[in-house]
């Protein structure tokens, strides 16, 4: 992956719009977090193909942390921490990464479902 | 070692087998007893994705079958895949997944099985395949049960549970030997590779090391008791 892009980002978000699309989002802090050093909780969330269609999606931020919110008729979409992307067989990959390169966030939309 | 016909190993993710097995694979080596790691995920969901990050989300699990594949000829034994996702083993239908790795159990047919210690394997995913195949175990004809060894990684473990009766010591050799089935899980390994090159590491990081060094350095099991 590479650095983010606000501006091809934010036209990934624009051509996604208004259509039916499956979003996976994440966040996690490890499964041994609390195992090693003995500090603090795992912490974690997960949604993998969950279909949605948005009425406004927008990137915001920094290249220090970007932040991604999605409104849809009901109810709304967020992740901050992104400073990562690709587009990968035509899916929109986002993701924020810890100083080691461990996956902490992923923000992920296609049209169709992710395997 | 020698006594046993087959080993087979069910841990749920590519690269369990290499930091928990390492040392009683090489020690079935030695005696010519084959083993087989049933490998109940792909690691989907890991969150390490090489050091620098090679892997996405999406590529991640191949890069993973791949590494798998690489650690598994390096340590010289079989492995199946159960086909499960990573981080989802602990939601399945607890009936359904014991009677799933009963079904390849049988069909290996081996003489010891080893598995996480349900509820002391840290990972939940370590926890649910644990419980699962001790009582695949369980549902099978008391005279066909293979022995099963659980290995329990809790911190705490040896304060609940006591001293587990089978310890593997690894020698030097033998260390080598599973640093380097380690290091061909390359997605996973890395950071670990650079801490452990570290020239001034940090409290944390001596730390993690000697936890690393203790946990490489023995593998040591409990024998389940069935009723």
């Amino acid at each position: 992956m590479k650095a983010i892009n606000k501006t091809e980002v934010q036209e990934i978000l624009d051509r996604f719009k208004g259509k039916e699309v499956y979003l996976h989002l994440e966040t996690t802090n490890g499964a041994y977090a609390s195992h090693f050093g003995n500090k603090g909780v795992n912490v974690g969330a997960y949604i993998r193909n969950a279909k949605l269609t948005y009425t406004e999606g927008r990137i915001e931020g920094t290249p220090e942390s970007y932040r991604i919110g999605l409104k849809s008729e009901l109810g709304w979409v967020y992740a901050e921490g992104l400073r990562e992307w690709e587009m990968f067989e035509q899916k929109l990959l986002v993701a924020g990464h810890d100083a080691e390169g461990r996956l902490m966030v992923a923000f992920q939309l296609s049209e169709t479902p992710f395997e | 070692m020698e006594k046993h016909r087959h080993v087979v190993i069910v841990y749920p993710h590519p690269d369990d087998e290499s930091f928990g097995g390492a040392g009683t694979i090489y020690k079935c080596k030695e005696a010519g007893v084959p083993v087989t790691y049933l490998c109940g995920t792909l690691g989907q969901m890991g969150r390490n994705m090489g050091t620098p990050p090679f892997a996405n989300r999406e590529t991640l699990y191949k890069f993973r079958e791949k590494e798998l594949e690489d650690a598994c000829k390096f340590l010289g034994i079989d492995y199946k895949l159960l086909g499960y996702r990573d981080k989802t083993l602990e939601f399945e239908n607890k009936v359904a997944l014991a009677a799933h790795v009963k079904s390849v159990l049988e069909e290996i047919n081996p003489s010891l099985v080893i598995t996480h210690y349900p509820e002391h394997g840290v990972h939940p995913d370590h926890n649910a395949l644990g419980e699962a195949t001790i009582e695949a175990v369980r549902l099978m004809e008391h005279e066909n049960r293979p022995t099963v060894w659980a290995s329990a990684i809790t911190n705490d473990f040896e304060k609940v549970l006591g001293e587990p009766e089978v310890t593997i010591a690894l020698d030097d050799d033998m260390v080598k030997f599973k640093l380097g089935a380690i290091f061909e899980h390359k997605s996973q390994a890395q950071g670990m590779l650079e801490k452990m090159n570290e020239q001034n590491p940090s409290a944390e990081t001596k730390d993690y090391l000697e936890r690393m060094k203790e946990r490489l350095g023995k593998e040591r099991f409990y024998i389940w008791k069935y009723d």
